[in-house]
């Protein structure tokens, strides 16, 4: 698949919906900071210097051997899609935001099935990343080591006996690594455990924060955790710690739906059942609102209420909903009246 | 998301900003971020996840400036700690050296060490590990000395050069 076919689809093999505990946890993710050693961080690089980065980087793509996994890796300059199409890659958790500001010196390397992507020029040269679905952060990570092993024996990186892998924020130097889980928490949220939980976790070098609401409540249930500090630490230590954290908080949330379940059965059906018949036949619909009923949709495919909806959908239609999707759709940028209109539109074709 | 300020276009800048251990967070277009920057406001700018961390110890870095004792610029990069301070991200590698140890205790205050316990790059990890080699022939050779044992402490002076040799030429 090409980056082409990669932003004309919402679909990313992460979005699956298979994968080990994927009831509450949607996707694992690893990503790797790595700079190169004769040259300045992204930040303080000409553009012809940023261009020299992403050369070197193409050179030890070609240099890897033929039958290394995953297969052919290309690199794809920023500039040459459109605002849109870049929006939907952040959409699609493939990039940062920081990757769609001074476009014009980065660049993006996919994978076939666009679980490995790696970020150039972000805050640092290199930001590998491998992104799968449900609970798979020991794979993810081995997968980053392998790319960034093949790498490294061409590029040579910035790196310190003392401090590690060398990055541009020293919050990130040491082991260069951010793991993270996606969990889908809707049984926490509406028995209110929820605040007794996230502080704990922060507690254990962890950091939690709301999906798509940046700097407001966080929408459709949705957390992301990860790990605190790079340095000190090995990777598997890091992987291992957020893996038995979250598999704490896996059963804590089985149990809290468990109850829910038994206390207040007709409820739950009733809460479930309404928000699959809004999304099924509304005419008019926000995000925000689009958001906390596909929560309500996947937890009862999970409970088994529901059978007729895939989680894949479900995961697709988070990307299909949002802005940059609707107005490549429509072809121009739609308002907001036009954009809730031509959601509802979509949810009712795909359900 | 929407812009904060004109709720027309999409939020692109993130900006975060500590005041007395308060958070304060503002999501805007690109478009709006300049005019208020313009105005005068001046905000930490927060892109991502990590920066975020970094604002945080917005506080931390400022003090980095005052009680700074190391050299002022990068000599590499070119770097100040001024603009260290200001946009929370070193110039280049070597500025972790060159910005000597208030970026020490910095990268302490961070992470709880500053020594990395992970991954080794395999072309450095040959160097780590003859250096290791040396240190603990070093060892030896002070015990040989101190035993009087001349002829085994000659033979660990060679090895010690020989291996000296190697990393050199791998440079
Ligand atoms: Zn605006
Ligand atoms: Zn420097």
């Amino acid at each position: 698949m090409s980056l082409k076919d990669s932003v004309n689809n919402a679909y990313s093999s992460w979005m699956t919906g298979t994968g080990p505990d994927n009831d509450v946890v949607i996707s694992s993710r690893v990503r790797a900071a790595r700079n190169l050693s004769h040259f300045a961080f992204p930040h303080m690089l000409d553009d012809d210097k940023a261009q020299e980065v992403i050369h070197a980087v193409s050179l030890a793509l070609e240099n890897r051997g033929a039958d290394c996994k995953p297969g052919k890796l290309e690199i794809n300059n920023m500039i040459e899609l459109s605002p849109e199409d870049r929006q939907i890659l952040v959409d699609k958790h493939l990039i940062s935001n920081d990757l769609l500001k001074d476009h014009g010196r980065k660049a993006v390397v996919l994978s076939e099935d666009e679980a490995i992507s790696i970020m150039l020029n972000e805050e640092d040269h290199l930001r590998i990343q491998c992104i799968l679905p449900g609970m798979q952060l020991e794979s993810s990570w081995l997968q980053v080591n392998n790319i960034d092993d093949e790498l490294e024996k061409t590029l040579d990186y910035a790196f310190s006996e003392k401090f590690g892998y060398l990055t541009a924020c020293p919050t990130n130097v040491g082991t260069g690594l951010r793991c993270s889980v996606m969990v889908h928490l809707p049984a926490l949220v509406f028995t209110e455990q929820i605040k007794k939980v996230l502080p704990s976790i922060s507690k254990l070098g962890l950091t939690v924060r709301g999906l798509y609401g940046e700097g407001t409540e966080p929408v459709g249930n949705l957390f992301q955790i990860s790990n605190q500090v790079t340095l000190g630490h090995s990777e598997e230590e890091i992987v291992q710690n957020l893996v038995s954290v979250t598999k704490q908080l896996l059963d804590q949330e089985r149990t809290a739906r468990e109850a829910l379940y038994d206390d207040r059965k007709e409820y739950m059906e009733d809460k479930i059942g309404r928000s699959y018949g809004i999304l099924k036949n509304s005419r008019i619909i926000s995000f925000n609102e689009v958001m906390s009923r596909l929560s309500d949709l996947r937890l009862g495919i999970d409970l088994k209420i529901i059978k007729d909806v895939s989680p894949q959908l479900v995961n697709e239609l988070i990307v299909l909903t949002r802005q940059a999707f609707l107005n490549k759709e429509a072809g121009k940028e739609l308002s907001v009246f036009e954009r809730d209109v031509k959601r509802a539109n979509i949810i009712r074709e795909k359900l | 998301m929407l812009c904060e300020r004109c709720q027309k276009k999409e939020a692109t800048v993130f900006y975060t900003e500590i005041i007395n251990g308060q958070k304060k967070q503002l999501n805007l277009c690109e478009e709006c971020a300049k005019e208020l920057h313009s105005q005068g406001f001046d905000f930490m700018p927060q892109l991502n996840f990590h920066n975020f961390l970094g604002s945080i110890l917005g506080h931390n870095i400022s003090n980095f400036t005052k009680t700074s004792l190391g050299a002022n610029k990068c000599e590499v990069c070119g770097l100040s700690e001024e603009e260290f301070a200001q946009k929370g991200l070193l110039g280049c590698g070597n500025c972790y050296e060159n910005f000597g140890n208030t970026l020490d205790s910095l990268v302490r205050s961070i992470h709880g060490t500053n020594i990395h316990n992970g991954k080794v790059p395999e072309k450095t990890s040959d160097r780590v590990k003859y250096k290791k080699e040396i240190e603990s022939l070093r060892s030896q050779l002070k015990q040989a000395v101190a035993k009087e044992q001349y002829e085994n402490a000659a033979k660990i002076r060679d090895s010690i050069k020989e291996i000296e040799k190697r990393l050199e030429q791998e440079g």
